[in-house]
């Protein structure tokens, strides 16, 4: 039979894999070496210099460079709440402005959490990062910075990263019946089988997937034939009656005129070519 | 996201992905990027005006504060033609250049449009109505606004001038003149005037780069054949022009490898982008950064104590598009 198989002797099915099912370029070269952004050496700038004299005092800094103008720190998992207060009371960095996740399970089976942080005052942005495992829970932040409150329930909803001691961990985007966390690389771009029937099974119960459908998820399709949801312009027929090929001109005016409306006419009415 | 002034979207994360590869932008793109995203700030404000006063109660500034925005989003349409989801900035430059009688369109909406603020102005700004109903309602101190992350007219409303045009020059906001108004007041009738002094301030900014725009060279896309297209007359002349087209339409721009968070200041605050990139098509992580998911959260320490009348005033008042929640 040779190395070739033919459909019947096929019985397993083809393997996928599906920790990252996320969409991939439709053609990469095999002898690309990507260049990287320049990382640069703490001492080319003096603030960020100072700061990581100071932080080094006090926690364990386990990589720090500065990337196109903003100091990136690698610190413990352990050591979050604690450095993010030191910073904020000792080196002055004011806001809080953004916390998210990496996700790496893929390659590492770990997260790298960042927090983007600003100071005002000294006119600098930093970035703190540390790694986790996938089930390793981290605490909250939001005793030091409160804008921290729906970030991370935005974390956990769309990583499902752990985080304890928060004072409403509930998803904030998704509902909360919600299965699976949408933005891991392991979740199909245009959801998985649970989310195409999450509404059918909400409002009508499972029994009527059936007679339903699978939901359509082409937010762009316009079914002409349908004369229920769209309407053709210069083809408007009633609702739900069947959709005719004639044209038709109105000027949407009742017969007889509305009552204190004058009959707006198109071939009466003055166009402007420019505002008055 | 950000639908109320959807060029500032987009320059947003053209301007992220520019830091990322490194671009420059010629000088004449520079000065219409400017010209649109203040543009984007005065029909922004516009529609927050409006549509706060409308919640509060007055009707009669809505239907004026949607005329003078009518006559933006007609420049922004001769611009770029659509009106509300515009898509005006690329990477690395702009689509075209200014179409004719541009320049004098935008002046003219220019030179009335103080008028009309001061009109606005005439209206509420002594109305008893309105300050009743916006002062001393939803005081946001410093320290709240740094802690919450309020960013924008909402943090300059709490005192703390902080803005990224000024502190972190992009495109060419350095080589302006233009103030940055605070309250000291932080409450919600502070914001307002805030927001109003915003668009003066705006049109200054414009009518400074005008005469940037005509002394400036007629490229508008930079010349980066590695990341970006060369002019469509190129493509349709040179052959090498047109290969590396189809490289770039096919296999994508291929960025380098690191990761950059990029802020600028959008009408309603900090829009940032994270892009984390590994050196392929698309990016591995990308966190948009919309102030009014922010400025949402803050809700819960500051409606507690108010009326329910009050809530209407505040949500109006934070300028919050529910499009920056769920981006």
């Amino acid at each position: 039979m040779g190395f070739a198989q033919t459909k019947g002797d096929n019985k397993m099915r083809k393997y996928t894999d599906k920790k990252n099912v996320q969409k991939k370029p439709y053609y990469t070269n095999r002898f690309w070496v990507a260049p990287q952004i320049p990382k640069e050496d703490i001492s080319s700038d003096e603030v960020f210099a100072n700061d990581i004299e100071k932080l080094k005092e006090k926690f364990e800094i386990k990589e720090a460079y500065i990337q196109r103008g903003q100091l990136v720190i690698y610190i413990n998992a352990s050591d979050n709440v604690e450095v993010l207060t030191y910073l904020r009371d000792e080196l002055a960095y004011n806001f809080l402005n953004e916390l998210s996740a990496i996700d790496w399970l893929d390659k590492k089976a770990e997260f790298e959490i960042f927090y983007q942080m600003l100071s005002t005052s000294k006119k600098k942005r930093a970035r703190i990062k540390f790694f986790i495992k996938e089930k390793e829970p981290i605490r909250t932040v939001t005793a030091v910075y409160k804008s921290a409150d729906w970030a991370e329930r935005e974390l956990y909803d769309m990583f499902g990263v752990i985080i304890t001691g928060h004072h409403y961990m509930k998803r904030i985007l998704m509902p909360e019946d919600w299965f699976g966390h949408p933005l891991r690389k392991s979740y199909p771009l245009q959801g998985d089988e649970e989310a195409s029937w999450y509404e059918i099974d909400k409002i009508f119960g499972k029994e009527y997937r059936d007679i339903i459908g699978p939901e359509n998820r082409d937010s762009s399709r316009v079914d002409e034939d349908d004369t229920y949801n769209f309407s053709r312009i210069h083809h408007e027929v009633g609702f739900g009656e069947k959709p005719s090929s004639e044209v038709v001109h109105t000027d949407y005016q009742e017969e007889g005129g509305v009552f204190l409306i004058k009959s707006l006419k198109k071939s009466d009415s003055k166009i402007l070519k420019e505002r008055p | 996201m950000d639908y109320i002034a959807a060029s500032s979207n987009n320059y947003g994360f053209a301007h992220a992905v520019e830091t990322l590869i490194g671009l420059e932008v010629p000088r004449r793109a520079q000065t219409i990027r400017m010209m649109l995203l203040e543009l984007n700030r005065i029909t922004s404000h516009l529609f927050w005006l409006a549509a706060h006063a409308l919640d509060v109660g007055a009707m009669t500034i809505f239907l004026y504060a949607f005329r003078e925005r009518e006559y933006a989003m007609d420049l922004i349409e001769d611009y770029c033609g659509a009106r509300l989801t515009h898509s005006s900035i690329r990477i690395g430059g702009v689509p075209l250049d200014l179409p004719e009688n541009w320049i004098t369109k935008l002046s003219k909406f220019l030179d009335k449009l103080p008028e009309n603020i001061a009109d606005y102005e005439g209206l509420i700004d002594q109305n008893r109505i309105w300050k009743m109903r916006l002062e001393d309602v939803g005081v946001i101190t410093p320290e709240m606004a740094q802690s919450w992350g309020c960013s924008g007219p909402m943090l300059r409303g709490s005192g703390i001038a902080w803005d990224i045009r000024k502190e972190e020059p992009y495109e060419l906001y350095d080589e302006v003149e233009f103030d940055v108004p605070i309250s000291d007041t932080f409450d919600s009738y502070g914001r307002y005037k805030l927001h109003m002094e915003e668009m003066r301030q705006s049109i200054r900014i414009i009518r400074q780069v005008i005469p940037k725009y005509y002394k400036s060279e007629p490229e508008i896309m930079a010349h980066a054949p590695q990341y970006i297209s060369a002019p469509k007359e190129q493509i349709m002349t040179q052959n090498y022009s047109l290969m590396q087209h189809f490289v770039l339409v096919t296999q994508g721009m291929r960025p380098p490898v690191g990761e950059v968070y990029v802020a600028t200041e959008s009408p309603k605050g900090e829009l940032g982008f994270y892009i984390n990139s590994q050196g392929g098509a698309y990016p591995y992580r990308l966190k948009l950064r919309a102030p009014s998911f922010w400025h949402t959260s803050i809700l819960q320490e500051l409606l507690p104590g108010h009326y329910l009348a009050d809530v209407v005033t505040i949500i109006g008042n934070s300028n919050i598009v529910f499009g920056e929640i769920d981006r």
